[in-house]
């Protein structure tokens, strides 16, 4: 018999409740509002009484009403079908939600129990399984959704029977399997597993080696995400977070995309249920929402869910893992549910960390990046989640404690800058404190000689040398004047201003510019360290800025053609005319020389 | 307040605060509208048999034995036609001597659409005003606010936006209000004869705070209404919301809750957005769209409440005084619109998002120019047409007192641009500049 117990106490959406037996922390209780279920989650308990959040609004509740008790913590059901939907943050479906406005204590299914799937086995009868084998597959619209052994089945079974191929709803019996004890279970399509735990029935998590490409080129030149790594995004707003996210997530070379749109705006989740299914896939051909899940509790819904929606996100990312697949999970914005977690312990007037946030949030938050990886599966496959949050500092201020905790867990930053986005140079990431630790790993640059060209990551430093001195060379020009400092100096200024203008800044707007093939890039930075390798002959510091004016507008020009297409090519002929016009033969010794001061002044 | 048979009274206050009392009593729902000594006040807080209610007017003079009566529900507003062109006080009564408005009795602060049922928003809002057509667009559906330090016109602009929208219905909220700007806009409505395209709900700065808290979502459920039911365009009104907040504070103060960031709620951000995220574009037709405005002091965009907002709102416009052309422009550097991309170049001319951005480019390099200029270094040549060129730019775009279309608008551009730069400064897409350079 389960667990019952009443209303003792209401502030807001945290409840207590007097109980009759044995509860568990992170337990699942439904509170009976006059028959309109509201779910919530145990989050304290002091001798019989459990301190609850209420996933709802608890308008109209009163003591006594009556809540039972469900044994389990939350969870997500997962088999196929999930891809190309709509859910909240307690994966309700919101599409088989009724009515314009959503009703408390209404929950859907979230997987459809009727439609049928075609299921074919590739497990036969005697083999010997453990968790999260594959015993299956059916086509899940273009992704072969392997029919898996229960993430918590327990040691080593042996099938007993495997249902022929054919078509089966996803509760129908497709396998009985026997484990050493002889004990039977029967296997469906379905199982369910609680969000707050790592789904971590692999055989080694190694570190990641390869490249997510993006197709954003200040992520992939500059500082790249690897597939299993982790990345954050924090930024003031308007800085243009959620843009880049977006962009992340229609040109991402992953196989699932899974939003997570925690607590911030309905529209932008609108703009993705409305785009998605027309745009393309630009590697498949596919629409976009082919391989996208979202999940949804925007800023108006019930708080407490926000926190719930992060986990349902990156356990569903680790389901489709267990797959062998490649997964993109993005959550914008991670500060709404830290945000979530300090009303809630506000509330439950906990001792106070920093900013008011609860103590153990750097646990939180290192605890929840180290669920994305990249994987060994049983049987030698691998799968993976990258996964890439945004954070949304107050006043922008990256020394609060979201920015701070996620730094110590996620390896690459992408740090927005307001000066940059309002000087329009999007997107927004500052490229000198920006950066990936992946550049550092040996596997990763051994990857990128492959991938790209040998000796890659010395070329990506370079460019990050010449951002550096344009910085460096831009404080001095403001702090001397343009008279004040020599002709060089301009140089190396605007050298750094065609880094930042042709390869950094990226017009997610345009069809063409907002993605750019790896191919293209390693193009683009060959031609562009080209340009900075060689020197050029000026009479006076208007000149240069001119000069390289055009050849910024140049190659801005070609940045919005096809690549190699006629035009782009005719640019480029046009790009090497001007560039003819005052090239020298040999690098200027003078600009080298105050290159490398620069570099000794900034080593000191 | 006349008593009825099922409604619950109580005369013994076991607690009396500042803002709040607690009383013993049974049965009593969360968030329930009661009155304490014939004030307005709802229940926060429900402990066993203890139930706390803050009272709107405050607790001054309220005695042990007073009379407390539970309503048995939460606060509603009556919605239906009759609610034009009437003034109200934050609870809903008739400020306007005219008699109490029939209708459906809705629950205020309801429930948030389901996004899957909302559109995507895509109607653009023309407002004359260049500094927000040409460079921040709105559309229906969107929620903006003024950020505006308090002795700039924004009220003056906002009654400009009002009234050029083409909203089926306007919906003032005023939140300490001061008197006179009350008159304003009534005295504005009244003269572009609109007033029965009007519905106000107001707090007034002699008003007691913690009303002002209703206020908001008065007007949105009656926005509900009016968008969902009668598929309206409506536009909402909202200032000033930092007033908002300010009560908002007050009552988290008064309830011992641990402040966080400028001593405001720690759930400042979900109480915000809980009322902007109100706006909405229907399928059908209806649209919420929120125009509000947040006064900031000295200009400071990261105190707490301009921060939040910031982080839920659309985008934000900032008024400026440009003493240049000792004119109140709007600023194209902070102020945003976020829903721009939805029409620009979709709904407008296809010049448009070049157009805007190359202005706003050099209007920056006229920033460094000048203060280079503030700094004692000799200008280039270059600098001197940057910042000939902001001036212009400023006086015949930036402007609040402009009022053209919006292709106007980009003629105006294309032609201020060609007169103080050429082709490669200006470095437009070629396509577009073939087309549309005036050179
Ligand atoms: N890459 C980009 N290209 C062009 N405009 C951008 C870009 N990124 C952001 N913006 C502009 O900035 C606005 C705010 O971006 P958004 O991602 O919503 O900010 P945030 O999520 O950080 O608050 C966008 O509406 C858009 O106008
Ligand atoms: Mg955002």
């Amino acid at each position: 018999m389960s667990t019952k117990g009443k209303v003792v106490g209401i502030v807001a959406n945290l409840v207590t409740i007097e109980v009759d037996g044995p509860i568990g922390q992170n337990e699942i209780c439904y509170i009976d509002l006059s028959g309109v279920k509201l779910m919530s989650e145990v989050i304290k308990i002091v001798g019989n009484l459990a301190y609850v959040q209420v996933f709802e609004s608890t308008r109209g509740l009163y003591v006594g009403c009556n809540v039972e008790f469900m044994g389990r913590m939350l969870e997500v059901a997962m088999g196929p079908g999930m891809l190309s939907r709509n859910y909240d943050g307690l994966q309700n479906d919101l599409n088989k939600l009724t009515g314009v406005y959503l009703k408390r204590g209404e929950y859907s299914e979230a997987l459809d129990p009727e439609k049928k799937w075609h299921f074919k086995p590739s497990a036969k009868k005697g083999d010997t399984i453990i968790a999260a084998d594959w015993i299956g597959e059916v086509l899940e619209g273009w992704i072969p959704h392997k029919i898996m052994v229960p993430f918590n089945y327990k040691g080593t079974g042996t099938i007993k029977s495997i249902a022929s191929e054919g078509d089966y709803t996803v509760h129908d019996e497709i396998a009985v399997v026997v484990d050493e004890n002889g004990e039977k279970r029967k296997l469906d399509m379905t199982m369910k597993w609680p969000v707050k735990v790592e789904v971590s029935c692999y055989v080694n998590k190694p570190r990641p080696f390869k490249i997510l490409e993006t197709s954003i080129r200040t992520m992939d030149t500059l500082n790249p995400i690897a597939e299993g790594g982790t990345g954050f995004i924090p930024g003031p707003f308007g800085c243009g977070k959620t843009v880049l996210q977006h962009e992340i997530s229609k040109n991402a070379e992953a196989d699932l995309i899974i939003v997570v749109a925690c607590g911030e705006r309905a529209n932008e989740v609108v703009e993705i249920f409305k785009e998605f299914p027309e745009l393309d896939d630009p590697r498949t051909g596919r629409k976009l929402m082919e391989r996208t899940i979202i999940i949804c509790n925007t800023s108006n819904m019930p708080v407490a869910a926000r926190e719930a929606s992060v986990y349902t996100g990156m356990t569903i990312a680790e389901y489709y893992r267990m797959m062998g697949l490649k997964v993109l999970l993005l959550a914008d914005s991670t500060s709404r549910w830290a945000q979530a977690l300090r009303e809630m312990s506000n509330r439950m007037e906990e001792l106070p960390g920093p900013d008011a946030y609860p103590m153990d949030l750097p646990a939180i938050v290192a605890n929840f990046y180290s669920r994305a990886g990249f994987v060994t599966l049983n049987n030698g496959e691998t799968g993976s989640i990258t996964f890439i949050g945004t954070v949304s500092p107050a006043g922008g201020n990256l020394k609060e404690p979201v920015v701070e905790s996620t730094k110590k867990a996620a390896r690459c930053f992408y740090a927005l800058e307001q000066n940059r986005a309002d000087s329009k140079r999007y997107p927004a990431i500052d490229p000198i404190d920006s950066y990936s630790k992946y550049l550092e790993y040996d596997e990763v640059r051994e990857y990128l000689d492959e991938k790209i060209e040998k000796g890659w990551v010395d070329k990506v430093l370079k460019l990050k040398d010449i951002l550096l001195r344009g910085k460096e060379t831009r404080d001095q020009i403001n702090i001397l004047g343009d008279d004040g400092v020599p002709i060089e100096y301009h140089i190396i200024y605007n050298k750094a201003e065609i880094v930042d203008f042709c390869i950094l800044q990226q017009d997610a707007f345009d069809k063409i510019d907002a993605s750019t093939s790896l191919e293209r890039q390693r193009y683009m930075v060959n031609l562009i360290l080209d340009i900075c390798n060689s020197s050029f002959d000026f009479d006076n510091f208007e000149e240069v800025n001119t000069y390289f004016k055009k050849v910024i507008n140049q190659i801005r020009q070609m940045n919005y053609q096809e690549f190699k297409c006629d035009t782009f090519n005719e640019m480029e002929k046009d790009l090497n005319k001007l560039l003819e016009e005052k090239r020298l033969s040999e690098f200027s010794r003078r600009e080298q020389l105050m290159e490398e001061v620069l570099d000794e002044k900034r080593e000191d | 307040m006349k008593t009825k048979a099922f409604q619950k009274i109580y005369t013994h206050i076991e607690n009396i605060t500042k803002a709040t009392c607690t009383i013993k009593a049974e049965g009593i729902t969360n968030e329930e509208m009661a009155y304490v000594d014939g004030r307005p006040a709802q229940v926060v807080k429900i402990n066993r048999d203890y139930v706390t209610m803050q009272i709107f007017p405050g607790t001054q003079g309220v005695a042990t034995n007073a009379e407390v009566v539970f309503t048995g529900k939460p606060p509603t507003i009556k919605v239906s036609d009759e609610l034009r062109g009437r003034f109200f006080n934050a609870y809903g009564e008739p400020i306007d001597d005219g008699p109490p408005v029939e209708g459906e009795e809705r629950e205020i602060g309801g429930p948030s659409a389901n996004p899957v049922r909302r559109k995507q928003p895509s109607e653009l809002i023309a407002t004359g005003i260049a500094g927000i057509d040409l460079n921040n667009t709105l559309v229906t559906g969107q929620k903006i606010p003024f950020f505006a330090d308090s002795d700039q016109p924004f009220n003056q602009v906002m009654a400009d936006v009002a009234l050029r929208a083409k909203a089926d219905v306007i919906i003032l909220g005023g939140m300490g209000m001061a008197n006179d700007d009350y008159l304003y806009y009534k005295a504005v409505f009244d003269n572009a004869g609109a007033l029965d395209r009007i519905i106000c709900f107001m707090n007034r700065t002699d008003d007691p705070p913690v009303e002002r808290l209703l206020v908001p979502d008065m007007c949105l459920t009656s926005a509900e209404y009016f968008a969902q039911d009668k598929k309206m365009k409506v536009l909402v009104l909202l200032t000033d919301m930092t007033l908002f907040a300010d009560a908002l504070s007050i009552v988290s103060n008064r309830m011992d809750q641990i402040p966080s960031k400028d001593s405001m709620p720690g759930s400042l951000y979900s109480d915000l957005a809980k009322i902007y995220e109100k706006a909405v574009q229907f399928p059908d037709g209806g649209s919420i769209t929120i125009i509000a405005v947040t006064t900031l002091s000295g200009g400071d965009i990261t105190h707490a409440i301009p921060d939040n907002t910031g982080y839920i709102t659309e985008g934000q416009l900032y008024l400026r005084r440009d003493t240049d052309i000792a004119k109140v422009i709007i600023d194209p550097f902070r102020s945003l619109s976020r829903l721009k991309q939805l029409v620009i170049g979709k709904k407008t001319r296809e010049d448009h998002g070049q157009v805007m951005n190359t202005c706003v480019r050099l209007y920056a390099d006229a920033a460094n120019a000048k203060t280079k200029l503030e700094n004692g270094f000799d200008l280039t040549d270059y600098d001197q047409r940057c910042l000939d060129y902001a001036k212009e730019y400023s006086k015949k775009l930036l402007a609040i007192d402009i009022n053209i279309d919006i292709d106007k608008m980009l003629d105006t551009g294309w032609e201020i641009l060609a007169k103080y730069f050429t082709k490669e400064e200006v470095a437009i897409k070629k396509e577009i500049m073939d087309k549309y350079w005036k050179g």
